[in-house]
């Protein structure tokens, strides 16, 4: 019975791809920083995922939950992008590129002092694309090179460099930081 | 190894991605490069402060259980309701014409039952701070083009300020796993989420006030599409409302 098939299907797909939730809505808050738009982002995965169940082929769930949040944001993006009062646009990587340089001309031994979990996710969040996005799967959600790489569908080489220029920015950024609290 | 090398190198080295041979050349220059020694020491104390943050979010109860009711269920070991009417339904012509009317009958009430929750769920989140709009505005020719393009079908947006019901903005939700309009009103400080989508039934339906978790909610539709105005405003005032959003809805047709 066609019903059944989809009752155990959904079952199937409930097990598989529902205990990834936190993550996926992890990743939505920072791709998207925006509570609400992270939730439908993420119901709208799921909702896809689940028409798309039958064509995983694995090996893991995780990224491929990741590599459909993806799509779903960038239809977020195109969406704010014809948004007149679209929320702030992500910094480009013009604003970025000073705090980068800043990194190479300043000493490379100083010590950051430790911020709490607030201060540190709105550093993540000014983070550039595609470098927040690489940092983000590495270091919050615990994804590997190669997983990454799966995810957003680009090389390793390029997931290590990626990852190389976001932890500086990140680096930088909290230093600029504290300089200012000075 | 160059530095330029090592400074990407390095970063996998932190996160044990490289192979033994990779990583002993990574250490070697390290070893006799005190600035990209400085640069490892200085990640991986990064790190260590990134793993003791809590940066992970933890998904909304609401959100779970929105993915969760969008599954089809799966078959429960209990005959449930329909399975029985359908048995019932296999018993012979006369009674399968009878049950297909019961079953409609009982998926309806199910149906509307499921997104009346859904709609105070909706009504719920939208109290949360940040949540109540997408756009904000008290004037309806910014709300009402904000929708198109957005939706299927957009919302009517109807200025109530004169009747005592103040346009506060708009926003976009989700109700039965599709993209539906919200338009938002106060009176005084509460809160009115009128949610609008499309049907395929032009009937007119008469307004009818359920009441879910202290919340009233008021339904009706009209001209082909289906209106829940949600809040915990008491069930005369919320009437209140329906019929001069209606009033106004048919003297904006008429005009």
């Amino acid at each position: 019975m066609p019903a059944t098939d989809d009752g155990q299907k959904a079952q199937r797909f409930r097990e598989a791809a529902l205990p990834y939730l936190d993550d996926v809505y992890t990743l939505a808050r920072y791709l998207l920083r925006d509570a609400s738009d992270a939730e439908d982002a993420v119901q709208e995965c799921y909702l896809r995922a689940l028409k798309h169940f039958d064509s995983y082929r694995g090996p893991a769930m995780k990224p491929w939950l990741f590599a459909i949040l993806r799509n779903v944001c960038n239809a977020e993006y195109a969406r704010r992008a014809h948004r007149p009062s679209a929320i702030e646009d992500t910094p480009g990587a013009d604003e970025q590129t000073p705090l980068w340089q800043e990194t190479e001309a300043s000493p490379e031994t100083e010590v950051l002092r430790s911020r709490d979990a607030g201060a540190i996710r709105k550093l993540i969040d000014a983070l550039a694309e595609p470098f927040k996005e690489t940092f983000v799967l590495r270091e919050i959600n615990n994804l590997s090179y190669r997983e990454i790489a799966e995810a957003v569908g680009a090389p390793v080489g390029t997931v290590m460099s990626r990852l190389a220029r976001a932890r500086a920015m990140l680096r930088a950024a909290w230093r600029a930081e504290e300089e200012q609290a000075k | 190894m160059t530095c330029d090398e090592a400074r990407i190198l390095l970063h996998a080295l932190l996160d044990n991605e490289l192979d033994a041979g990779h990583a002993r050349e990574v250490e070697a220059h390290i070893a006799s490069c005190p600035a990209c020694a400085a640069e490892l020491a200085a990640q991986r104390e990064m790190q260590r402060m990134l793993a003791d943050a809590d940066l992970r979010y933890a998904a909304p109860a609401s959100l779970r259980s929105r993915i969760e009711a969008s599954l089809p269920q799966p078959q429960r070991q209990q005959p449930t309701r329909r399975s029985v009417l359908r048995g019932f339904a296999m018993g012979s012509a006369v009674s399968a014409l009878a049950a297909t009317g019961i079953v409609a009958v009982v998926l309806r009430q199910d149906d509307q039952q499921r997104i009346l929750s859904e709609v105070v769920s909706a009504h719920l989140r939208s109290l949360q701070a940040g949540h109540l709009t997408d756009v904000v505005s008290t004037d309806q020719h910014t709300v009402k083009p904000w929708f198109n393009g957005k939706l299927d079908v957009a919302p009517p947006v109807i200025d109530l300020t004169a009747q005592g019901f103040t346009l506060v903005g708009g926003r976009l939700d989700y109700i039965d796993a599709r993209a539906i309009g919200a338009v938002v009103y106060r009176r005084r400080q509460h809160v009115i989420n009128l949610f609008v989508s499309q049907t395929a039934s032009t009937e007119h339906r008469q307004p009818k006030t359920q009441t879910m978790q202290g919340f009233n909610c008021r339904r009706w539709g009209n001209r082909g599409l289906n209106f829940w105005a949600v809040s915990d405003l008491g069930a005369d005032e919320l009437a209140e409302f329906v019929d001069k959003f209606e009033a106004a809805m048919k003297a904006n047709v008429e005009g």
